[in-house]
């Protein structure tokens, strides 16, 4: 099972990697690209919502961050906002120590509905202080290339740091505590598990992986308001989704649920024009009754449904 | 072992210990019974440092640890087996067992391995089951588990909360003696219970609680033929 797990994940990087000697149509490395993006806001959530429980509904909040700190050092000062790939991800990442230190005295939906409001609080004071952030005239730059091969490149490179990053804290010690607290947190807290410590420790990496997300999105995108990019449904909402789509505390989940999201997305609005988000909305809807644990959550029971046949409870992928 | 003095804790506004004294001494099972409500597991949880008692003293061998967080207590060797059992439902038998010696990692993987070893020998039932679910587990099992959990601290003093709670007479039996070859090991137990007939036979001494109180408390015996605890607690109680 482990081996089967390892040769799969380096055939994906392996055939990501060739891809674009295949694909070169500008569109189709579009859709790719935004992927990653996704799969990395949804890796990064998955961390701290799938694994330790912790259901964020303002993860705009870091996104929006890391897209802003790219876009302001090109807006002030000049500099590209490639260094903002370096900047964006640790200005997330420091601003969700004191998110930390304030959200986690509230549990389970007071949790939610705080980070909810801090997504929002954000939203609202970049469109505000627009000395500083343009407001909601957003920032707009020059992308220095425009080669989408590069962009694809480093969206992979991206995705592949976070999920193995994310793999790897799962998989130490520290996944052990986060899952008690989401299993549990007054029996974790009883054996003497500081569990607010850890809930922290979740917090930082997917913090800091959702605001490298965003200064990808700021270079790939080339300009962001506070309206997109603190968004509520569009980004908060949206990388809950995906995770539940493709499987709330795997490996793979969050990939699998952005590449739905993106390609059935993009599907929809040029088929079904304005109709697009009702008849999504009704197919997560249908994926989340059918398929509660996502994708890849359920690949036995969706290999059971193609074959038709009884197979082995495994774990998953 | 521990000195109790004067103990009040509340909850927001509702006031769940009032003035609660006792003492308890080592190798000693001390049941506590009483009617729901009665503050029980305010008491344990107060002890465990998941309360912070508004008034009194708690001496933990001499030492005053009212007040210190959970961890602190759990170093200082106090373990709670928590009410509803709450274990890690998606973990391994073997994860949940892992995750009770949290603060002895540092203690080397060898003592671990070893004391769960220990510890599966206390409850054989286990045995086998190590990479299970614990969610998969029957309830008697997960109690077990729960206990075996709480004993991976390695601690001198083991709170359990209503162990016997939902599960069948004879597996009441096998929990409570095995509480009694922990005690032959030098265990101190607090032992909360709503089956009084099964708590009373283990126990060497009981408190009664009421409202907050303890109202009645000496040997197992005298609380067992006590005509008011006959009445309000044996004579519901189903025998065990
Ligand atoms: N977290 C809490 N918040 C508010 N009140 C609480 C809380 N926990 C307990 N109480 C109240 O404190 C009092 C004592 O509760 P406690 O759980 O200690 O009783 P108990 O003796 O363990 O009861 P049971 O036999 O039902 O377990 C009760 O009145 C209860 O309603
Ligand atoms: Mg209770």
């Amino acid at each position: 099972m482990k081996h089967k797990n390892i040769l799969l994940t380096v055939a994906f990087f392996l055939v990501a990697f060739l891809l674009p000697l295949f694909v070169k149509a500008p569109y189709q490395l579009h859709i790719l690209i935004l992927i990653f993006i996704w799969a990395i806001i949804g890796t990064s959530w998955n961390l701290l919502g799938g694994y330790a429980g912790q259901v964020s509904f303002g993860h705009a909040a870091f996104f929006g961050l890391g897209a802003y700190s790219a876009g302001l050092l090109t807006l002030h000062y000049g500099i590209s906002p490639w260094w903002g790939m370096a900047l964006g991800p640790v200005v997330a990442a420091l601003a969700s120590l004191p998110i930390g230190v304030i959200c986690f005295r509230l549990r389970g939906p007071y949790f939610a509905l705080a980070m909810l409001a801090l997504g929002e609080i954000f939203r609202i004071v970049f469109l505000n202080i627009a000395s500083f952030t343009n407001g909601a005239k957003g920032i707009l730059i020059m992308p220095a290339i425009t080669s989408k091969e590069l962009y694809y490149y480093i969206g992979l490179l991206a995705l592949a740091v976070t999920l193995l990053t994310t793999y790897a804290i799962v998989h130490s010690k520290i996944g052990y505590y986060l899952v008690s607290i989401r299993e549990d947190q007054d029996a974790a807290t009883s054996l003497g598990i500081p569990t607010t410590l850890y809930k922290n420790l979740a917090l930082l990496p997917s913090a800091f992986f959702t605001g490298l997300a965003g200064a990808l999105y700021m270079n790939y995108v080339a300009f962001i308001d506070p309206n997109i990019v603190f968004n509520l449904t569009n980004i908060s909402v949206m990388a809950i989704l995906v995770v539940m789509l493709g499987g709330v505390a795997t490996t793979w989940g969050p990939t699998v649920g952005a590449a739905l999201y993106i390609v059935l997305g993009e599907l929809f609005r040029t088929t079904l024009g304005s109709a697009n988000v009702l008849v999504f909305g009704v197919l997560v809807c249908l994926i989340i009754m059918f398929l509660p644990n996502g994708i890849v959550g359920e690949l036995d029971l969706i290999k059971r449904m193609v074959t038709r046949k009884k197979t082995s409870l495994s774990g998953g992928v | 072992m521990l000195e109790v003095k004067n103990l009040d804790v509340y909850h927001g506004w509702v006031q769940a210990l009032r003035g609660v004294s006792f003492n308890v001494s080592k190798g000693e099972i001390v049941a506590i019974i009483g009617a729901n409500g009665a503050g029980k597991s305010t008491l344990l949880g107060a002890l465990a440092g998941l309360y912070r008692p508004q008034k009194g003293e708690i001496l933990l061998k001499g030492k005053p640890v009212a007040g210190k967080p959970p961890e602190y207590m759990v170093r200082q060797g106090v373990s709670l087996a928590p009410e509803r059992r709450e274990i890690f439902n998606t973990l391994t038998v073997l994860d949940n067992l892992l995750l009770g010696a949290y603060h002895r990692y540092r203690a080397g993987k060898k003592e671990v391995i070893m004391d769960i070893e220990k510890t599966l020998e206390l409850f054989p039932a286990l045995k086998g089951r190590e990479d299970h679910p614990a969610g998969t587990l029957s309830g008697g099992l997960q109690q077990m588990l729960a206990i075996g959990r709480g004993l991976m601290a390695r601690p001198g003093l083991l709170l359990l909360d209503e162990p016997s709670t939902g599960l069948a007479p004879l597996v009441v039996r096998e929990i409570m003696s095995t509480l009694a070859n922990l005690k032959k090991t030098g265990v101190t137990i607090i032992l909360v219970e709503q089956n009084t007939v099964a708590a009373l036979k283990v126990a060497g001494r009981a408190l009664v609680m009421e409202r907050g109180q303890i109202v009645l408390s000496g040997s197992a015996k005298e609380i067992m033929g006590n005509p008011g605890v006959q009445q309000a607690y044996l004579g519901r109680t189903r025998m065990a």
